[in-house]
């Protein structure tokens, strides 16, 4: 059993299905890159694993004691919060809010997991520091320590280098490489191909054409040839 | 001196005071939220339609325009924050189009219907507040200071998830937080206070209630709580002072707070760059 099933899945909004018939399944400890073009329903997609949306047709099963609410999720940065005054420790406590149910306040073993998780993003020295002055991959840090306090098992990334410059787009992904080495499954959308196939272990291509696999298989594939030819000719 | 004490000895300057200082305080508690929310303007918006709910309340002769007023702001409250989220018509516009349909059939209803010699007149004073806080009754004040408690206790114990769902409400929501119901709240208790502070500033003079002392702690704090304790506190102090010069200069209530919030941004504004560059 693994994690999570998709069967038949079509997604989109307003009844109005942005991909359809969409197969795949993610495993314990997997790294799996959900790729496409833009406007190809990445995003639709991962809102609809999330719960934010309904799914149009097909099935979501989540199964080996993963439930719904136990996904952190690395949203791509909102208007909102641009501008927003709260300080770190704050916004990575945010997570916690799941686990606390109903208690309107937080207790102590919740502060010293987003004590534990700044620590393992490397921001404990911005602890205190506000959000909106930090720079753009300072900030992806902190909402990764915020879903990891949210979850122990599954990290749903969307689009986290976005924005970023080279250097710390490689750092996080190193980052996220080690997260997954420590046994937490990651889901990342991403148009970064070069990357999803230096890091991934599966890839879901979505667009025109849907393919579900691991990365070598997706490297022989059709939707993986695009990809490799489109490289040698810009080469 | 002597002249505050000699009117802080009659109740109503009292009673005035009193709930005065409350809805400075509970407007202020939710103003960081929603101007987070970029929703600033919705005190203005909501106002508007207690001003057409009263107008039609005034029209019917309602002796207690309360029943009809809290529920129809209540429930266009809960329409906008909605409307809000993944809708065509955005918040701003939202906003817009129901303020300014509900003041133009508010004054619409009056005009064609009313039997009050002196239109004009009633329209200036719900609009920009009546000497109706100097007017209050024992009953009132216990009304306003029970629901002010209440408001406050909600926020408090509401807190963290307040914060959550502004900051990030799709997080919060794929973790299991019921973000509507919290939106909902929200809608609630900001539809409460601006009914409660229509008493005391008039419809206009709201959305400053609920923005300025918001945007003033904004310019000088940066974490989420000590913005929100300072937005209160400066709240209370400039509904203070602004009650006080009122009475001391026979100035306008309303405007007056108006006017040291505005003064506080002002000082803020300068201090935060200080503090900055």
């Amino acid at each position: 059993m693994s994690y999570i099933e998709v069967k038949n899945l079509s997604v989109g909004y307003d009844g109005v299905a942005v991909e359809k018939n969409i197969n795949f399944t993610v495993g314990k400890g997997d790294y799996l890159c959900i790729v496409g073009e833009n406007g190809s329903g990445k995003t639709t997609l991962m809102k609809t694993l999330l719960g934010l949306n309904d799914p149009l047709r097909g099935q979501i099963i989540f199964g080996e004691d993963l439930t719904k609410n136990e996904i952190g999720y690395l949203p791509q940065q909102t208007e909102v919060q641009k501008d927003f005054p709260a300080s770190v420790q704050e916004i990575v406590l945010s997570g916690c809010l799941s686990a606390c149910g109903l208690r309107p306040f937080y207790n102590k073993a919740e502060k010293a997991l987003a004590d534990e998780n700044i620590r393992r993003m490397g921001i404990e020295d911005l602890k205190s520091r506000c959000y909106r002055e930090l720079s753009g991959g300072q900030q992806q840090r902190v909402l990764l320590a915020r879903a990891l306090c949210a979850t122990r098992k599954v990290l749903l990334l969307d689009e986290p280098v976005s924005g970023l410059d080279p250097k710390v787009t490689a750092s996080l992904y190193e980052l996220i490489k080690d997260l997954n080495k420590e046994g937490i499954t990651i889901i990342m959308v991403s148009h970064d191909i070069e990357a999803a196939v230096k890091y991934a272990s599966h890839i879901l291509h979505i667009g025109d054409e849907l393919f579900f696999g691991t990365k070598t298989d997706y490297l022989k594939s059709s939707a993986g040839k695009m990809f490799t030819d489109s490289k040698k000719e810009v080469n | 001196m002597d002249k505050l004490a000699l009117y802080m000895s009659y109740p109503f300057v009292r009673y005035a005071v009193i709930v005065g200082v409350l809805i400075a305080l509970c407007s202020s508690l939710l103003g960081v939220t929603l101007v987070l929310k970029r929703f600033s303007f919705i005190g203005d918006g909501l106002s508007h339609v207690a001003f057409g709910a009263i107008s039609i309340a005034a029209v019917l002769s309602l002796t207690n325009e309360m029943v009809l007023i809290l529920p129809i702001t209540i429930v266009s409250a809960i329409l906008l924050l909605r409307t809000g989220q993944n809708t065509k018509i955005k918040g701003d516009a939202a906003i817009a189009m129901i303020s300014v349909a509900a003041l133009a059939f508010g004054y619409l209803i009056m005009n064609i219907f009313s039997t009050s010699s002196n239109l004009s007149g009633d329209v200036c004073s719900t609009l920009f507040g009546s000497t109706s806080i100097l007017t209050l009754t024992k009953g009132e004040v216990a009304l306003c200071a029970i629901l002010s408690v209440i408001v406050i206790a909600i926020f408090v114990i509401f807190y963290n998830k307040i914060f959550a769902v502004t900051f990030d409400e799709n997080f919060a929501r794929a973790t299991g937080v019921n973000a509507g119901a919290y939106n909902l709240m929200i809608a609630v208790v900001i539809a409460v206070i601006i009914v409660l502070a229509m008493n005391l500033v008039g419809s206009l003079l709201i959305s400053a209630l609920v923005i300025f002392p918001a945007l003033s702690a904004m310019r000088l704090f940066k974490s989420f709580k000590s913005v929100t304790i300072c937005s209160a506190v400066l709240s209370v102090i400039c509904a203070l002072a602004g009650i006080l010069t009122s009475i001391l200069a026979g100035t306008p209530v309303g405007s007056t707070i108006v006017a040291v919030d505005v003064a506080a941004f002002g000082i803020c504004a300068l201090v935060g760059m200080l503090k900055k560059g």
